[in-house]
C-alpha cells in the first residue's frame, strides 16, 4: 500500500449499519412462514426425519444431518447444491450444529437422505439418538484451551455414529465438551471437560507487564493469590494449598500458565439437562476424572463416553434421560455398573455442597 | 495453488473414520490458501506438545468496540518471527443470525464467497453462544469483510462485557410446542441493546436466550442471565382421533409407564371412562372405548413430558406466554448457576406484552450495570444482595412460584412484617 492511499484511509472508513438481529422472515421455507405459530403435532418416519403437520393441514419433512460445525467454503457449498437440487433451498441449523433441509413433499425425502449420505453426512441426531455434541474452540481458536474441541468431537462422533443415525437410546443423549474449566460447552447427559490437576507456573518475568494484578487477584474463587515481589519485580504468587487447580487466573493472566501436557486431565460429567420434562433441570456431575489429554483421538476417553452410554442404553427405561435413570437407580449402582471407581474427590465440599450429601437413609443395597 | 502443506500426522489420523472431518475441510481450504497451510501448521503443533498457541489482542471495526475475536499467533522461533507466518494472524468475526437459525442457500453462499475471498473460508455454524462464526481473518481484512457481512444485513454480535448474542428455538416456525413468537420476542428484546452489544461496558457479559416452551431447546435456564421460556396457563388441550391412534400404536403398558408414572405431580390420571371428572380444571380425552385420561391442570407443572410423548393428542393451552428467569451461568466464579423465576407469567401476544419484556430487560440491565461487581454475571449478583432486593429494585411483587420452599432458618430480621402485610393487603383490596 503506498503511503498516499494510506492517509486516505481513515477518511474512506464505512460506518457500520446498526441492524441488530436479522429478520428471520424471508429465510423461512415458505410453508414454514405460512403456517407459522400454527402447528399441531409432529412424528418422525424414521430417524433424522421429522414429520410437522400444520392446523391447516399443511405438511413439511425436515431432513437432519451431521456436520463437522468447523465448515470450510466447499463443504458449505456442497450442502447448498444438495439443498437446492434435492430440497427447497431452505435450510436450517440446531443448536447442536446439525442441518435441517425443510421439504414440502415426502416423495424427496428419500433421495434427499442418500444425496446427503453418499457426500458423507450422517442423516440422524433425532429423537432418541446420540446427538452432535455441543463443543468449543479449542487449540484452532480460543486463547486459554487446555485441548482441542472440533478434534475431540471428531474422534467421538466417529465411535457414536450408529448411535446418530438410529434412535435406540432410553431418551436423547447430548454431549458436550469444553477445553477448559470454564465450560463453554455447557451442561448435558455427558460432559468432557478439561481438568486441571496442578497449580499455575508463573512466569515471574512477564507478570508486572502484562497483568492487571488486583484483577487476577480478585479472580481465584479461594483467594489463593496475592501480591508479591519475586526477583525484585512486582509479581504474584500462589498458596498452592489452597489453589484448587480452576484455571480462573489464566485468562487475566496468561504467565500464569495453567495448561500442561501431562498434568491437565479430562473428566467426565454425567446427568445435566435443561428441559423441565419431568424432574426440574439438572446440573451434571462429576464421575470420572483423570484420563489423559491423549491427542489426536483421545481413547481413554472415548472408552468410558461409551462404556456409560452402553450401560445407560441397557439399563435405562423408555424416557428416562441419564439424570432419570440415575435418580432412579441411585449413584452407587451408577458406579457399579459403569465400573467407575467412586473417589473421594467426587463428595463436593464446595459451597453448598452439604445439600449433595446422603442426609438419609435412602440407601439401595 | 498454494504453498507445499507441513507434515500433519496427528492431523491425518482426523480424517479417518466415518464423521465429517474439519481436518479434510482444512486441508481443501488450504490447496488455495497459504493462510490455511500455516494454519494447519500450527494446529499440528498444538496437537503434538499438548499446548495452545493464540494470544488476544485488539482488532475491531471502525465504529464498535467489539464483536471480533482477536487472535495473534505465539509460536515463534528464537529471533521472534512466528513460525508459521502466514497464519500469524487468525481473527474472527461473531455475526448474529437470524432467529432460529434459517438460511436460504443464497444467502449462504454469498458469506462464503465472502469469506473465501477475505478469510480463511472456515465458518463455524454455530458458536454455543449462537454466532455465525466466520473463523480466520488478518487484521487488515477484518474491515472488508464486515463491511460486506453488513451490507448483506447482518451485524456484528458482542464480545467481553457486553450484552452477548442470543438464540432463539425454531419454535412458532416450525414447533407445536410454541408458546409464543420467539423470534420477535427475540428481535425485540436483542435490537434494543445495540448500544450495549457493540460498545462493551458492562460490568460483565449478559446473555438472553429464548426457548418457545419448557423442553428448553436453547438450554437457556442453565447458559443465560435472562431466559424467557414459553409457557402457558389454561388447560392442556386435546384431541381424540390422536390419543386414540397414539394409544393403538403405543397400548396401555406405555400409557402407564411412560406417562401415568413418570407426570412429576402424578396430575396425569388414567381412568374408566365413566368416571372421569369434569369441571374447570379438568382435561381429558378418551383413549380407547374403556379409557381415558384425567389431567387436573390446576396440579401440572407445566413440565411438558407427556405432551412430548403424546404430541398432537395433547398439546399447550391456548393462554400462552412466557417465565422469566434470572442469572443463569456456568461455573466461574461461585459455581453454576440456573436461573431463577423472577416473572412467572408474561403474555406476549401484543406489541404491549413485548414492550413489558423489553422494559424489564433495560431495568435489569440498568440495576447490573450499576449493581454488580467487576467481572460478577447477574446470577452471583443476586446471590449476593437477595433476590428480595433484586424483585424490590425491579418493582415486582414477591410470589411463591419464585422458590423451591420458603426459608429454612430464622436468621433475619422481620420488624417490617406488617407492613409488608399491610402492602399486600392493600394491593389485593386494590385489585
Ligand atoms: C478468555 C477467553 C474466552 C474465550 C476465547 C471464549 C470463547 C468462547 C467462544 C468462542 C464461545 C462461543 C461463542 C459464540 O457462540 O459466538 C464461548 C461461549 C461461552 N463462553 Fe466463553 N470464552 C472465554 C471466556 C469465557 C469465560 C471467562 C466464561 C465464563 C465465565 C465463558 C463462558 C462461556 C459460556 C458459558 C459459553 C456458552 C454460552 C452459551 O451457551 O450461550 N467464556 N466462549
Ligand atoms: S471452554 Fe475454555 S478453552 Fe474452550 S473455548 Fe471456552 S473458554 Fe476457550
Ligand atoms: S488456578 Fe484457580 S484456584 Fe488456583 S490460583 Fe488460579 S484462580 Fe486460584
Ligand atoms: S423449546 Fe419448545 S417450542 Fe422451542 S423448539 Fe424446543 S420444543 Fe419447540
Ligand atoms: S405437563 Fe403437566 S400433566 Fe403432563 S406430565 Fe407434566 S406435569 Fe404432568
Amino acid at each position: 500500500m503506498n503511503q498516499a492511499v494510506q492517509a486516505a484511509a481513515p477518511a474512506q472508513k464505512r460506518k457500520p449499519k446498526e441492524t441488530g438481529v436479522p429478520d428471520n422472515k424471508k429465510y423461512l421455507h415458505p410453508l414454514l412462514a405460512k403456517n407459522y405459530g400454527n402447528w399441531k403435532y409432529h412424528d418422525r418416519p424414521r430417524p433424522g426425519v421429522l414429520h410437522h403437520v400444520s392446523h391447516t393441514g399443511d405438511e413439511v419433512w425436515s431432513v437432519r444431518a451431521g456436520t463437522q460445525r468447523q465448515m470450510d467454503v466447499y463443504t458449505i457449498r456442497k450442502l447448498c447444491d444438495i439443498a437446492d437440487n434435492f430440497a427447497e433451498g431452505r435450510v436450517r441449523f440446531t443448536i447442536r450444529s446439525n442441518i435441517e433441509f425443510i421439504v414440502s413433499e415426502e416423495a424427496k425425502v428419500a433421495p434427499l437422505i442418500a444425496e446427503l449420505e453418499s457426500s458423507g453426512f450422517p442423516v440422524g441426531g433425532t429423537g432418541n439418538s446420540v446427538t452432535m455434541i455441543a463443543h468449543t474452540q479449542g487449540w484452532l481458536h480460543c486463547d486459554i484451551p487446555g485441548t482441542d474441541a472440533s478434534g475431540v468431537v471428531k474422534a467421538l462422533m466417529d465411535e457414536l455414529y450408529d448411535e446418530f443415525r438410529r434412535e435406540e437410546m432410553p431418551n436423547r443423549v447430548h454431549l458436550s465438551t469444553s477445553c477448559c474449566e470454564i465450560n463453554c460447552g455447557g451442561q448435558a447427559d455427558i460432559a468432557i471437560i478439561v481438568q486441571h490437576t496442578k497449580p499455575p507456573k508463573i512466569n515471574h518475568d512477564l507478570v508486572a507487564n502484562v497483568c492487571e494484578r488486583p484483577a487476577v487477584v480478585a479472580r481465584c474463587p479461594v483467594a489463593a493469590i496475592r501480591p508479591a515481589m519475586v526477583n525484585g519485580k512486582p509479581s504474584l504468587e500462589i498458596d498452592e494449598a489452597k489453589c484448587m487447580c480452576c484455571g480462573a487466573c489464566y485468562p487475566p493472566c496468561p504467565p500464569m500458565q495453567i495448561n500442561d501436557p501431562e498434568y491437565s486431565k479430562l473428566a467426565i460429567w454425567v446427568g445435566g439437562k435443561n428441559s423441565n420434562a419431568r424432574g426440574k433441570p439438572t446440573f451434571m456431575k462429576m464421575v470420572a476424572s483423570g484420563l489423559p489429554n491423549n491427542a489426536p483421538r483421545w481413547p481413554e476417553v472415548a472408552e468410558v463416553v461409551k462404556n456409560i452410554i452402553s450401560v445407560y442404553k441397557a439399563d435405562a427405561r423408555p424416557w428416562e434421560r441419564m439424570a432419570d435413570w440415575i435418580d432412579r437407580i441411585g449413584w452407587p449402582r451408577f458406579f457399579e455398573k459403569t465400573g467407575l471407581p467412586f473417589t473421594k474427590y467426587l463428595i463436593d465440599d464446595w459451597r453448598g455442597s452439604r445439600a449433595n450429601l446422603n442426609a438419609s437413609t435412602h440407601i439401595r443395597f | 495453488m498454494a504453498k507445499k502443506l507441513h507434515d500433519t500426522p496427528n492431523l491425518d489420523q482426523l480424517e479417518d473414520g466415518p464423521w465429517p472431518s474439519f481436518v479434510t475441510g482444512l486441508k481443501e481450504l488450504a490447496k488455495d490458501k497459504d493462510y490455511v497451510v500455516d494454519l494447519l501448521g500450527q494446529l499440528e503443533e498444538s496437537y503434538k506438545t499438548r499446548k495452545g498457541y493464540w494470544k488476544g489482542g485488539t482488532v475491531g471495526v471502525y465504529g464498535y468496540g467489539g464483536g471480533v475475536i482477536p487472535r495473534f499467533t505465539e509460536l515463534k522461533n528464537e529471533d521472534g518471527t512466528p513460525k508459521f507466518k502466514d497464519a500469524a494472524e487468525f481473527h474472527t468475526l461473531r455475526v448474529m443470525p437470524p432467529p432460529g437459525m434459517h438460511y436460504d442457500t443464497a444467502t449462504l453462499r454469498q458469506f462464503c464467497d465472502i469469506w473465501d475471498k477475505h478469510g480463511s473460508g472456515l465458518i463455524a455454524f454455530h458458536g454455543q453462544s449462537g454466532d455465525i462464526m466466520f473463523q480466520g481473518a488478518t487484521t487488515d481484512n477484518v474491515q472488508k469483510a464486515f463491511d460486506e457481512f453488513n451490507e448483506m444485513g447482518f451485524d456484528l454480535g458482542g464480545a467481553g462485557p457486553a450484552v452477548r448474542t442470543s438464540m432463539s428455538c425454531v419454535g412458532a416456525a416450525r414447533c407445536e410446542q410454541s408458546c409464543y413468537d420467539e423470534a420477535r420476542a427475540h428481535r425485540a428484546v436483542l435490537n434494543t441493546f445495540l448500544d450495549d452489544i457493540h460498545r462493551p461496558s458492562l460490568p460483565y457479559k449478559f446473555k438472553f436466550k429464548f426457548s418457545g416452551c419448557p423442553n428448553d431447546c436453547m438450554n437457556s435456564v442453565q447458559r443465560a442471565d435472562m431466559a424467557i421460556i414459553g409457557t402457558w396457563r389454561d388447560n392442556i388441550r386435546t384431541d381424540e382421533a390422536l390419543a386414540k391412534k397414539w394409544f393403538a400404536k403405543h397400548g396401555m403398558d406405555e400409557l402407564v409407564n411412560d406417562v401415568v408414572a413418570r407426570c412429576p405431580t402424578k396430575t396425569f390420571q388414567l381412568k374408566e371412562i365413566g368416571k372421569v371428572k369434569a369441571g374447570e380444571h379438568i382435561s381429558s380425552v378418551a383413549v380407547s372405548d374403556t379409557h381415558a385420561v384425567e389431567i387436573n391442570n390446576q396440579d401440572c407443572v407445566r413440565c411438558m413430558h407427556c405432551i412430548n410423548v403424546m404430541t398432537g393428542a395433547l398439546a399447550a393451552g391456548t393462554d400462552k406466554g412466557a417465565t422469566v428467569l434470572v442469572g443463569g451461568k456456568s461455573h466461574l466464579k461461585i459455581g453454576g448457576l440456573m436461573g431463577t423465576v423472577v416473572i412467572p407469567f408474561i403474555k406476549l401476544d401484543t406489541d404491549e406484552g413485548v414492550e413489558q419484556l423489553v422494559d424489564f430487560a433495560q431495568r435489569t440491565i440498568e440495576f447490573f450495570a450499576e449493581n454488580a461487581l467487576e467481572h460478577e454475571r447477574t446470577g452471583e449478583m443476586i446471590e449476593r444482595i437477595g433476590l428480595a432486593n433484586f424483585l424490590d429494585a425491579m418493582e415486582i411483587d414477591v410470589d411463591p412460584a419464585m422458590v423451591n420452599s420458603p426459608r429454612m432458618n430464622p436468621y433475619v430480621r422481620t420488624d417490617g412484617w406488617d407492613d409488608e402485610v399491610a402492602k399486600i393487603n392493600a394491593k389485593k383490596n386494590a385489585a
